[in-house]
């Protein structure tokens, strides 16, 4: 007996898989303390409201926006730091690139100091670094962009605690559902295992799936190191429907 | 009828951390001259409909601001209709974007223009009550939180809401329905708490 499979006849998504990710209060991570909702989150199958989502045109997009290199520049001077090229594909649960996808990064300077009023740590400002900038992905649902690699820094939590290199991303998917925010971490930094945010993942096999592997073939010679970090959204669920061919 | 399962595993959540108005809204966090902030303004002149605010504070348990939350907001046109910011590979933006993104400030307030959303379909094939997703993310919240905003006003449509339906705790329900404060143009209240006797519903849709 055939059958055939008729990508999202069903239109809805894989329910999460909230074992997977972090669970709301991890004593570990004091912040979560007063933050983490104590009750259950409701289970339900998304509706066309969840189901739907913005869509961004490469067009809203300036030259400049996935250069964190020179989008702040504020004299044409460069920012300082190791040079990297990050890139990477957007995809769904069902290994399906994700197209015409929103990305929005942030990250700390070469030293390991955000440019934020609220920042305290001691190591230098860059007057040409602002850490953040944004891409659409393209057909193929790849992303890319070009940094300096972020320094670690220490943070108030435990007595002694330092955040590895790390940048975070957002992510939108085309479905609200979708939406995810997370943090890419550096291939063969040893302060990953001594994360406490780091560590809010349960899965050791999940926390490597934040690790950006270095990427030798992408490297611009005598210029940046590329590093690569794939994403994985959420997948539409696919509807398997026996010798029936109507509907594709 | 047979669904199979996902090849990959989703990507882990993380915590959006204390700077996250740095990378979503970096106007509001001083960093000018790069972008606008995304999702800053969701009408136009042409937007069709009644002209509301939808205004709250993101607190904690312990009755604390949460002044470094990103708060975001999706919803219907007045028809019901999902449009968005920009049609794929167009330059033509369409009337009403649906979207909408804001920081919360020092005391966690957070406001949006917007109009007030048409019903959209729900699963059971009858209307659902007029409401709004929101979805809120800060240093301490390890996966984005998803709610939804639902309107006093409509007392009647709210009560055959699907989703409000699915509530058992009927109290928990007003956690999620925000009061209309009369004005030169109508506002929305509702605080989102975190946690506590007041905690917001939220939702693994």
């Amino acid at each position: 007996m055939s059958a055939i499979i008729l990508p999202g006849a069903d239109g809805s998504l894989y329910q999460r898989d909230m074992a997977w990710h972090p669970p709301a209060h991890t004593p570990g991570y004091k912040s979560t303390t007063f933050r983490a909702p104590r009750h259950s989150m409701l289970s339900l199958g998304p509706t066309k409201s969840e189901l739907s989502g913005p869509t961004f045109g490469h067009e809203t997009l300036g030259a400049l926006d996935n250069d964190l290199i020179r989008n702040f520049s504020q004299d044409g001077t460069e920012a300082i730091g190791q040079r990297l090229v990050v890139y990477g594909q957007v995809l769904d649960e069902n290994a399906r690139a994700v197209p015409n996808t929103l990305v929005e990064f942030w990250q700390a300077n070469a030293g390991g100091r955000y440019r934020h009023k609220k920042e305290g740590y001691l190591a230098a400002l860059d007057p040409n670094f602002g850490g953040f900038g944004r891409a659409i992905t393209d057909e193929n649902g790849f992303y890319s962009f070009r940094t300096v690699k972020p320094g670690a820094y220490p943070w108030p939590n435990g007595g002694n605690d330092w955040r590895p290199a790390h940048i975070h991303f957002s992510v939108f998917g085309h479905a609200f559902a979708q939406r995810l925010i997370t943090q890419m971490y550096f291939e063969g930094d040893p302060m990953i295992w001594q994360c406490p945010i780091v560590g809010t993942v349960p899965d050791k096999a999940g926390i490597e799936q934040l690790i950006a592997r270095l990427d030798r073939h992408n490297t611009t010679p005598m210029d940046a190191l590329a590093y690569r970090f794939d994403i994985v959204l959420r997948g539409r669920r696919s509807t398997m429907f026996e010798n029936r061919l109507e509907g594709n | 009828m047979l669904h199979p399962t996902p090849i990959l595993k989703e990507t882990p959540s993380q915590t959006a951390g204390p700077y996250v108005h740095i990378g979503m809204t970096p106007n509001f966090a001083e960093l000018r001259g790069v972008y606008d902030d995304p999702g800053a303004t969701m009408l136009s002149e042409d937007t069709k409909g009644e002209r509301i605010a939808i205004v709250g504070r993101v607190i904690d348990g312990a009755g604390a601001p949460v002044a470094d939350a990103v708060i975001e907001i999706w919803q219907a046109d007045a028809q019901g209709s999902f449009a968005g910011p920009a049609a794929r590979h167009s330059n033509s933006a369409p009337s009403f974007t649906g979207w909408g993104r804001q920081a919360a400030d020092g005391d966690g307030v957070f406001s949006f223009q917007t109009i007030k959303p048409g019903a959209v379909e729900g699963p059971d094939g009858r209307p659902q009550a007029p409401h709004v997703s929101l979805w809120i993310v800060a240093r301490g919240i390890n996966i984005g939180l998803q709610t939804r905003l639902y309107f006093a006003d409509e007392a009647a449509a709210n009560e055959g809401d699907y989703v409000l339906n699915k509530i058992m705790d009927k109290r928990r329900r007003q956690t999620l329905i925000a009061r209309r404060e009369e004005g030169p143009v109508p506002r929305y209240v509702l605080d989102i708490h975190l946690q506590g006797e007041k905690e917001t519903v939220f939702f693994d849709f």
